[in-house]
């Protein structure tokens, strides 16, 4: 049989293995299972291509046992190092992995965009635009994606901001916009290598001049931004490759990954291109009012006696939950707490952690049933017949600036209602502000008290509380 | 027999809209619990990657295509095995409440 047939039809299974998979990752229920049909499709493609062995042109025939040997090792050295990296991250550190990973099928794409190029394989115009615009973008994301990396790796600590960035981030697009248009329309396709590579460097520079000046909490959505990327620029080449498997889950994951950026910036009360264009956090210093109240420590086995005796407590944890390694710790207190007949429920920020539903990851890690966990929009009502809502290592999720104060940055964005449980517990390390840099008003209230401490000695001292009242 | 067929101009333009609109249902409709899994899911799809560069790295005929190649290839299957393996770690972990199977 014609070797095209098989890789034709390979490559269709693959795309419907692709969507069943991700269909089924859209619950709970069935997502374990979606990814690993998902993986059979990857599989089947992947070994479907080394079929091209039988359908290469005759002047490609000399260099086809180095080629197939090349492909074999790249696969293998390729696979070997993304197994074990993803099988040890910790689950803390799941979002720069993702953006590493991400930035790679970006690369992958821009560089077969580059090979095409190089090669002057493609013609006609409509096939150049394509490849030069999905260079373009896979290659904005492979850089950006590094960058966004090494920010949430620590690697990067410095928000980087000069004066007339925009001007000069504008410059940089032009260059590459305008040497892209020279190649596909004063070249016909036929450019020499000099101009292929400035046109890659001028992408990729502009992606990381695109993600400098990017802060902390905004960053989870510029990786959703560089996936949805990556999956256009891997639609795009698929298209110059005459590639339907790519065609179709580029644009898939294009589409999905876009609608996931906007969810996302929604959550946080911003909109795509704030995030991108404008400086988190910069103004709004000065507006800050004054603050009444006063802040009021209380210890560990206080609270955790007063949650023992309530009949409902909503938790409300954050990232700093996670740095300090505690959500086994909690999960602990939370069982103790249910054996007594507390009704407890956690209620997850949609940007708590580093990336909306990450805090939802972090919390399965430690063994907390998925049903016992709500979303804002679910939870807030709930928290006025709360009797303590307890907020572990988070901070501007809660923080009730978010509703009032006009000048605050975080003004506008969705919060927890925590302040409306008759007792308000704040666990946190010490009296620092938040990742946004704003100070809490919560901390200040009336019914708000803090228990200073490392959040898993916190937990520890609050179990035993708890153990000690049975005697 | 011969099945092969090439796209072009439209029949791509319905590839990409049809796509585009399964994506946007797919995902439109999950719990923001499922987000990050999601994302590193469809992270790990376009990880397909993988299959154009080892297309190009076949019919690759200069010492530097095979370069670029070889990079796509090593960029790519290093996309879809992290998107995999992280991917199946997090829905791991997703248990309800009734742990019937524990």
């Amino acid at each position: 049989m014609n070797p095209h047939v098989i890789i034709d039809a390979s490559y269709f299974a693959a795309a419907f293995l692709f969507i069943y998979g991700l269909k089924r990752m859209s619950s709970p229920v069935t997502a374990r299972s979606g990814i690993v049909v998902a993986g059979w499709g990857m599989a089947v493609a992947t070994l479907a291509s080394f079929l091209y062995y039988f359908g290469v042109p005759a002047e490609v025939k000399p260099h086809l046992t180095v080629n197939i040997i090349l492909a074999a090792v790249a696969l293998a050295i390729g696979l070997a190092w993304a197994w074990r990296s993803g099988k040890t991250v910790p689950m803390t550190a799941m979002p720069q992995m993702v953006a590493i990973y991400n930035g790679l099928g970006g690369g992958a794409a821009a560089l077969i965009a580059a090979v095409e190029l190089l090669g002057a394989h493609a013609n006609g115009y409509v096939e150049l635009v394509v490849t030069i615009v999905g260079a373009l973008i896979g290659s904005i994301s492979f850089s950006g994606s590094v960058i966004a990396w090494a920010k949430l790796d620590g690697r990067i600590n410095k928000t980087w901001r000069i004066k007339g960035q925009q001007v000069m981030n504008a410059t940089v697009m032009l260059i590459a916009l305008a040497i892209g248009a020279w190649i596909i329309f004063g070249m016909q396709g036929h450019a020499p290598a000099l101009l292929v590579i400035g046109f890659f460097a001028a992408a990729l520079v502009f992606g990381v001049l695109m993600t400098m000046p990017i802060g902390g909490a905004d960053m989870p959505v510029v990786i959703s931004l560089y996936n949805a990327f990556t999956g256009l620029a891997v639609g795009m080449e698929g298209f110059v490759l005459q590639n339907p498997a790519l065609m179709i889950a580029g644009m898939v994951v294009g589409s999905a990954g876009t609608l996931l950026t906007l969810l996302m910036a929604k959550a946080m009360n911003r909109s795509v291109s704030n995030v991108i264009f404008s400086n988190f956090g910069v103004v709004g210093d000065e507006g800050q009012g004054e603050i009444k109240g006063s802040l009021k420590p209380a210890e560990a086995g206080d609270a955790a006696v007063q949650m023992r005796y309530a009949s409902k407590v909503i938790i409300a944890p954050g990232y700093g939950l996670a740095v300090a390694q505690a959500q086994h710790k909690l999960y602990e207190f939370v069982k103790l707490l249910q054996e007594h007949g507390v009704e407890v429920k956690f209620a997850i920020h949609p940007v708590a952690g580093r990336m909306p539903g990450h805090m939802n990851v972090l919390l399965a890690e430690a063994g907390v049933p998925y049903d016992i966990i709500y979303d804002l929009e679910d939870i807030n009502g709930e928290f006025a017949t709360a009797d303590v809502a307890v907020v572990v290592g988070a901070n501007d999720t809660v923080n009730p600036a978010a509703r009032t104060n006009k000048s605050s940055p975080i003004y506008g964005m969705p919060i927890l209602n925590v302040d409306q449980a008759k007792q308000v517990y704040v666990i946190k390390r010490g009296q620092g502000k938040g990742y946004s840099g704003v100070e809490n008003e919560l901390f200040y209230k009336d019914n708000c008290n803090l228990v200073y401490g490392d959040a898993q000695k916190v937990m520890v001292a609050m179990i035993q509380a708890v153990k000690s009242l049975e005697g | 027999m011969d099945l092969t067929t090439s796209i072009t101009g439209f029949v791509a333009l319905y590839i990409f809209m049809l796509a585009a609109f399964t994506g946007y249902e797919i995902i439109g409709r999950v719990p923001a619990i499922l987000h990050t899994p999601l994302m590193s899911g469809s992270n790990f799809v376009h990880g397909i990657v993988v299959v154009g560069a080892i297309y190009a790295l076949m019919n690759a005929t200069t010492p530097l295509e095979q370069g670029i190649g070889f990079v796509g290839v090593l960029f790519g299957a290093a996309n879809a095995g992290g998107g995999y393996v992280v991917t199946e770690r997090m829905l791991e972990m997703f248990k309800p409440t009734d742990k019937k199977k524990a």
